[in-house]
């Protein structure tokens, strides 16, 4: 291969790389622009404690919004999420107490209800052959169940040591939350993507059919997946008992993180129909989410108009992808 | 013939799920009747039914867009405008108070509307976009009403239509649900439209291909869905003689859970009405159990959860993947 030929096959390799990444590139710009529009306008300006703040409240959605992309990818959808997120929630104010090593068998086992959930939906989803979205509904009236006979009342108590570290800033005035974000991804999402199973999910959701007949494992693959979701959840779980202190079974945050989770998602460029986009993406998905509200906050917006600029602003930013009607010249591609 | 049920014309003709639905129904009244005996009294029955019919308008639109092969996610808060609205119209003097009911459905209407034009125009996936008109329906209801929950009273005509029994002694709601559900059975089975709604249920282009105006029909179904659910919003402010924010949430769920248990495909193009009617009987019943046996809360989310993925379990699978 002479020279050229290499220099062209790299340039290929670096636009293949910039149109997969471009839905996650976007969102990481938008964000950057509509973040320094709050801290311009906000009366600390930026400053170590406003990141903070963001941060901690960002990173919640941020893990939610991962736990949902490990289930887009492959062509799903996990509407117990925001159920798995708050039982994890109720668990972790009863077992993350005590010395350090009974916080981190508490941590462990948080974890690994996380997992159990997320492995659940998957069984059901995969080797029950039910559609997920009528299945994870199911599963999350369950999961709020089990929530509730955890914490009947809103209570409980946290190790304040470890909370408080994960919640504050390290030296320097970074977040703790953003760094602990880092270690998920680093540790969680990177490792994935980069792996053969990673690979056999963007296939499961690009085409099941033409997966399996490549003879990937697409039964594992999907079912791992799933299993991740509810261990990212549970991992998002553990981090609003740092927040708050307390366990609390509340419908009304279950609902609106599996929602959110979804917009968020969306934000980030990862397609609903499965096998494009990243967790990275979605992360940024989720911080545009909360910035939106922050935005409102700065702007001194009445708090009664709060809820309904978000839903504009989540309509307005799901019917962007319609811009694609303009392009189409054969009215037959509208129904693919 | 392998199948014994085909021998029999009108047996051939009933989905398996169907079946298998109205048979799960018959082991709950048995359950029932067992742990009291006053189950099966007709007065019970027909409270249950009263009941149920508020779950069936909300099933019924559901039921025609998963026909489509979509979802309305929009139902909770859309339910809430229809209930909000109609109560809201009553303090716009004597004109507002007659006109209460369609009032609260025509708002429905516009929102599911707007569900359609998203779904069919824009081709947004329905299920974030029926999401967005949901926080949006919300969004006009919290600046509506302040915050607060308002103490806006349904009017008498309201609260007899949900309550009363004028005709035989059986629930008007319970005529209403007929009256709704002959309709539907009407528009699914001898009309262009309801033929429409299977076709593209079944595959959109080959739809288009065959000269529907596809996209009209979506727009149109989500309209319905939308009014329908306004429609249950307004029943139930008129049965609990008020509106209030969050008086939709209870039937997202059960909603989807009876079109599905009823035995509709969630992937559009296949399903009959009386599987759903059978579908909302199922979960009215087995609501009713749960919480006439004092179960606590959790343990009734916990059963209801469990029972549903078992009852889907044994009829409701998906085929195997195959190339």
């Amino acid at each position: 291969m002479t020279d050229q030929a290499l220099t062209a096959r790299h340039g290929g390799d670096w636009r293949y790389w910039f149109g997969e990444q471009r839905g996650t590139l976007l969102a990481l710009a938008v964000f950057i622009a509509m973040f320094a529009i709050y801290t311009s306008n906000h009366p600390a300006g930026f400053s170590a404690d406003v990141v903070t703040t963001a941060a901690n409240k960002g990173v919640l959605l941020a893990l939610v919004a991962m736990a949902q992309t490990f289930v887009v990818l492959t062509a799903g959808i996990d509407l117990s999420v925001g159920f798995i997120f708050i039982l994890c929630n109720c668990l972790a104010s009863h077992i993350v107490l005590g010395s350090a090593i009974q916080t981190t068998f508490g941590v462990i086992g948080v974890l690994a209800a996380g997992l159990a959930c997320g492995a659940l939906n998957g069984a059901i989803v995969i080797y029950g052959r039910l559609q997920p979205i009528v299945a994870t509904i199911a599963t999350g009236a369950a999961f709020y169940g089990i929530a509730l006979l955890l914490r009947e009342q809103p209570g409980g108590d946290v190790n304040e040591a470890l909370a408080d570290f994960l919640t504050n800033q390290f030296p320097g005035g970074i977040p703790a939350s953003a760094v602990a974000l880092l270690v998920v991804v680093l540790v969680i999402w990177i490792p994935f993507r980069k792996s053969m199973l990673g690979r056999v999910v963007y296939a499961v959701g690009s085409s099941e059919s033409a997966a399996y007949m490549s003879g990937l494992h697409i039964r594992r693959a999907k079912f791992i997946a799933y299993a991740l979701g509810g261990l990212l959840a549970s991992i998002g779980g553990l981090f609003i008992t740092f927040v708050t202190y307390t366990g609390e079974a509340s419908l009304t945050n279950a609902n609106t993180y599996t929602l959110n989770s979804i917009a968020a998602v969306v934000l980030g460029g990862v397609s609903l129909f499965g096998g494009r986009g990243s967790a990275i993406g979605a992360i940024f998905g989720a911080l545009i989410f909360r910035t939106i509200g922050d935005l409102l906050f700065v702007f001194d917006l009445d708090p009664l108009w709060q809820p309904l600029f978000l839903g504009v602003v989540l309509l307005i930013s799901v019917c962007l992808g319609s811009f694609r009607l303009i392009r189409i010249r054969n009215r037959l591609d509208l129904f693919g | 013939m392998t199948n014994p049920l085909a021998t029999l014309p009108v047996l051939r003709r009933l989905d398996p799920a169907v079946l298998t639905a109205f048979g799960c129904i018959v082991l709950l009244l048995l359950f029932g009747a067992m742990r009291n005996p006053n189950f099966l009294s007709p007065d019970y029955l027909l409270l249950q039914l009263q009941v149920g019919s508020f779950l069936a308008m909300v099933a019924t639109g559901m039921m025609l867009v998963i026909l489509l092969g979509q979802i309305d996610l929009s139902v909770p808060w859309i339910i809430t405008v229809g209930g909000m609205m109609s109560t809201a119209a009553v303090g716009w003097g004597p004109w507002g108070a007659t006109f209460a009911i369609p009032i609260g459905v025509l708002c429905g209407l516009v929102f599911g509307l707007v569900n359609g034009i998203g779904v069919a125009y824009l081709r947004v996936p329905s299920m974030i976009f029926t999401l967005g008109i949901n926080a949006v329906a919300q969004g006009f209801m919290v600046l509506r009403t302040g915050g607060f929950a308002p103490q806006d009273m349904a009017t008498e005509s309201m609260h007899d239509l949900a309550t009363g029994r004028l005709i035989l002694g059986i629930p008007n709601p319970v005529w209403v649900w007929i009256a709704v559900g002959a309709v539907t059975v009407f528009l699914l089975r001898r009309t262009v439209f309801g033929r429409a709604i299977y076709a593209i249920g079944n595959r959109e282009t080959a739809a288009y291909l065959s000269g529907i105006r596809t996209q009209r029909v979506v727009l149109a179904v989500f309209g319905i869905s939308g009014a329908l659910a306004a429609f249950a919003g307004a029943l139930l402010a008129g049965y609990s003689t008020k509106a209030y924010q969050g008086m939709g949430d209870p039937y997202l769920l059960p909603s989807i859970a009876a079109v599905v248990l009823g035995g509709t495909s969630i992937l559009g193009g296949r399903g009959t009405y009386l599987g759903t009617v059978a579908g909302v009987i199922l979960i009215t019943l087995l609501q009713s159990i749960l919480s006439v046996e004092q179960i606590p809360e959790a343990y009734r989310q916990l059963i209801f959860g469990a029972v549903i993925v078992a009852m889907l379990l044994l009829y409701g699978r998906g085929a195997k993947v195959a190339a």
